[in-house]
């Protein structure tokens, strides 16, 4: 599990974190059942706060990313995000209107922007499934 | 009142310090919960020393008050130093001694001192046993006061502009400590620095100070969720900065400018349509970026 935190922008380092991990999930990097690295470690190798990575890690586990499992470590969970589907989409659907008024300052057609999503689906799915 | 004097780790209250006719230090009050790291921000001159020096009991308060532990340093300076690792922003380490020297010294004072970490700190740093402290690099003068700073294992570990001039790698090793610090569950850090990077990378609270003042003081993440920038496009040319409420900061020209807001966006929004404006690009500033922003308020 590489991750890597950039100061530069105003990002909270929590949030790149836990931004990476879902990710690393989404792109099958990392699979249902992985552990995630233990809280000191990767403290260590991005060099930042503790607290931070286990910000990170609480936010994940709220959202359902992953599991704590008692007494051991922090591991993907089977089955994915239990968010119910409405909300996901409600999550999914803010983001797109951020992405559709985007296109739109930048003179991206909508047409050509369903063509960038679906080029894109298909860059990032794990190999496997290609 | 009394339970969170005995829970926070550093408690400043109201201080106030003039050197002559220079105000060094005005009202000034912070709080510094139990395995946190705190960062201090702030200019040259801001104050940062001024205040270290107080929670050290190096200088006592003209008005307000300071508590360590509970403790007040200028009373009870064995309760508080005994608890505190203290690197200074001069280094200043007796030149004539080696380092073993350094540290059989220092051990002296520090019922609490651990051998075995004192070694693998000096091994870890790579200084030699033998060496004359003003023959060390200033790189390896730094970590034989982070050594002597960490090596009793305090409960609170006070830094003064830790890499100030330092190479990355010694910075690194700072970075390190600090982080190996509040891992250590309940271990305080509180630090100053103008290096925005790495108070970015490792505090969880910050307190930005600027002549004297702390303008801004809280939780890292939430600051930085706070501040906004704004990308404004006016559709006449702006002849001077405008003046828009809920704006903490504004630089650009001609049609376009760049406005920091903190936690006022929708009043600068609004200010902005009231002025022939627009935002066309909105995202979260660096630290960096936010401290500049209040230096031009200050200044202005």
């Amino acid at each position: 599990m590489q991750l890597h935190v950039s100061t530069g922008d105003g990002v909270p380092i929590y949030l790149q974190i836990a931004n990476q991990v879902k990710h690393l999930v989404a792109s099958g990097r990392l699979a249902p059942g992985d552990e995630l690295s233990p809280i000191r470690v990767l403290a260590h190798q991005l060099l930042v706060n503790p607290n931070t990575v286990a910000r990170a890690y609480l936010e994940l586990e709220r959202e359902g990313v992953v599991q704590k499992r008692h007494g051991s470590g922090t591991y993907v969970s089977e089955g994915g995000s239990p968010l119910a589907r409405k909300e996901r989409l409600r999550i999914i659907s803010e983001r797109v209107d951020a992405l559709l008024v985007e296109a739109r300052h930048l003179q991206v057609e909508p047409q050509e922007l369903l063509r960038l999503i679906r080029e894109r689906s298909q860059a990032i799915q794990p190999k496997e499934e290609k | 009142m009394t339970t969170s004097t005995q829970c926070a780790a550093i408690e400043v209250s109201c201080l106030s310090r003039r050197y002559g006719s220079k105000t060094a230090l005005n009202q000034v009050s912070l709080q510094v919960k139990p395995g946190r790291v705190f960062g201090l921000v702030g200019g040259n001159g801001a104050g940062k020393t001024t205040l270290i020096k107080h929670l050290l009991g190096r200088l006592k308060p003209e008005n307000g008050s300071v508590r360590v532990f509970g403790f007040d340093p200028v009373a009870d300076p064995v309760a508080v130093l005994s608890r505190v690792g203290y690197l200074s922003e001069n280094r200043d380490l007796p030149a004539w001694m080696r380092v073993d020297e350094l540290i059989r010294y220092t051990q002296a004072f520090y019922p609490k001192w651990d051998t075995a970490y004192a070694e693998e700190l000096r091994a870890q740093f790579g200084l030699n046993d033998r060496s004359k402290i003003k023959t060390l690099s200033r790189g390896e003068n730094a970590k034989a006061g982070l050594l002597i700073a960490l090596a009793y294992r305090p409960e609170l570990l006070l830094l003064d502009e830790p890499s100030s001039g330092l190479d990355p790698v010694v910075r690194r090793d700072i970075l390190e400590a600090i982080i190996r610090t509040v891992a250590d569950a309940g271990r305080t850090v509180f630090f100053s620095s103008h290096l925005l990077e790495e108070v970015d990378r490792v505090a969880d609270d910050i307190a930005m100070m600027f002549e004297g003042r702390v303008v801004l003081a809280g939780p890292l993440d939430e600051v930085k969720e706070k501040h906004r920038r704004l990308i404004l496009r006016f559709d006449s040319p702006q002849p001077s900065p405008p003046k828009l409420s809920g704006v903490l900061s504004i630089s650009g020209s001609g049609n376009e400018w760049t406005a920091i807001c903190n936690g006022k966006r929708d009043e600068a929004v609004a200010a902005t349509a009231r002025a022939g404006g627009r935002v066309v690009a909105e995202d979260s500033p660096s630290l960096d970026e936010i401290f500049v922003a209040w230096s031009e308020a200050k200044t202005t």
